[in-house]
């Protein structure tokens, strides 16, 4: 009975600590490209948040071209970075990718579908002026919240 | 024997008279209304203020549902599970029924039109900070918006803070309706912020930390707080936790974007989706007076 136990408890030792340590390559690579898409977000927004905060002068063609990039980069397929098994439960620090973005995929792909509105209309408004771009950036915003709050785990 | 008993009985009697005179609820002076007419355009700012649908709204209504105030989220803390009400102007279910002095009781003194005490999830310790206009103003907003007849869910509250009455003492041990941060050296920038954060905007309520008896504690005004759904802790948006710019604050208020871009997450989300409807002044203001807040280490 003993030795059947501490081998039960063995078992669940390994399966418990070879999770993250196995994690497949596949997954890693998702993870990385992932987080890249994201850091090219956050840069051709940057270029927008400054023009809005009076940071960086506003520049039409400047402010187009990044909101172009978002628009891009919303309407890439990505079904590929976000593989099963690729959440924090299984991989640990490595992402922050709650495991419930794979049980509710509707949400999300609702979501993403808001994103790429919200960044085409964005496309289209940076151009104009100041005002256009300020009233267009809440949208995208929100959408990328949207996402955040309910699939990604919190920072602290 | 029968002295003592005779003590014990007016003893018993004075403590009662006590309890009842210590909780008894106390209101506003009808005569607080006397001249004031509400504007419903300027509600609308003072609802956006005070993220009245961020609670009263149905849970995950989004867009313009989030105008149909018919209650129903739920707030856990550690006292029990707090329900939204109902305040859409449904006469049944709602607050149609009220006047404005109910609405001034309600979000100012924390009494409902039949006497009993709010809990004060109800931020009503904050709201009494704000001008009596501008809730004239918000009741005429109020009464603008969709009635919806969705009827009311009991709090789940268990023993002994099922016992409203006992809210009276509270109040008068922790509700303060003056200002948090001194006037003096504030820019006028500065005092519209804290006008908008101490009193509509509710701010404390979350990023200042609770006593045992779920009182603010004042000394640590906005310096951080567990987290009462029990994920993670509110920030410190001091200065002594927040190095971000004025612009970097307004800005954020207004789009959800950090200074390096990423988003607004939890709660706080909702509170940046009501925030942004007002003008973009308003939310520069909040960010100097956040910068005139004494710093929390």
């Amino acid at each position: 009975m003993s030795i059947l136990r501490s081998f039960t408890a063995a078992l669940l030792g390994l399966g418990v600590f070879a999770g993250p340590a196995l994690a497949d390559g596949h997954l890693d690579a998702a993870v990385k490209a992932r987080k890249a898409h994201m850091q090219l977000y956050a840069f051709n927004l940057g270029q927008l948040g400054g023009m809005a905060k009076g940071e960086i002068d506003y520049d039409a063609a400047a402010a187009g071209a990044a909101a172009a990039n978002l628009a891009d980069l919303a309407a890439m397929n990505q079904a590929r970075y976000w593989p099963e098994g690729s959440d924090n439960f299984a991989m640990g620090e490595e992402t922050r990718t709650l495991p419930a973005l794979w049980d509710n995929i509707d949400d999300v792909m609702k979501i993403s579908g808001d994103l790429e509105e919200a960044t085409t209309a964005l496309a289209s408004a940076a151009g104009q002026d100041l005002d256009s771009l300020r009233a267009a950036l809440g949208d995208v915003g929100k959408a990328c919240g949207a996402c955040h709050e309910d699939y990604r785990q919190s920072n602290d | 024997m029968e002295r003592l008993f005779l003590f014990l009985l007016i003893l018993a009697t004075a403590g009662a008279l006590g309890f009842w005179l210590v909780t008894r609820p106390v209101t506003a002076d009808p005569d607080a209304l006397t001249g004031l007419t509400g504007d419903a355009a300027r509600g609308a700012a003072v609802f956006h203020a005070g993220g009245c649908a961020g609670c009263h709204a149905a849970p995950d209504a989004e867009d313009e549902a989030r105008l149909v105030l018919a209650g129903g989220r739920r707030f856990e803390s550690p006292y029990g599970t707090f329900v939204a009400p109902n305040i859409s102007p449904d006469p049944e279910h709602g607050i149609g029924g009220w006047d404005t002095l109910d609405l001034v009781n309600a979000m100012q003194h924390g009494v409902s039109p039949g006497g009993a005490h709010y809990y004060p999830a109800f931020p009503y310790t904050s709201y009494a900070r704000a001008s009596v206009q501008d809730v004239v103003d918000l009741k005429a907003y109020l009464d603008t918006l969709p009635a919806d007849a969705t009827p009311n869910a009991p709090h789940e509250i268990g023993f002994p803070f099922n016992i409203r009455r006992s809210l009276g003492a509270w109040k008068r041990l922790f509700g303060d309706d003056g200002w948090v941060v001194a006037g003096d050296g504030l820019s006028p920038e500065a005092l519209r912020g804290r006008y908008l954060a101490e009193s509509l905007g509710h701010c404390g309520e979350c990023h200042t930390p609770r006593g045992a008896l779920g009182q603010l504690d004042m000394a640590a005004w906005l310096g951080g707080a567990a987290n009462p759904a029990g994920d993670g802790r509110i920030p410190n948006i001091t200065p002594g936790g927040l190095d971000w710019s004025e612009g970097d604050i307004a800005a954020y208020l207004e789009t959800g974007f950090t200074p390096e871009y990423d988003v607004v997450g939890g709660e706080m989300a909702e509170v940046v989706e009501n925030l942004s409807q007002l003008p973009r002044e308003d939310l520069a203001a909040i960010a100097a007076y956040l910068k005139a807040v004494p710093a929390v280490e």
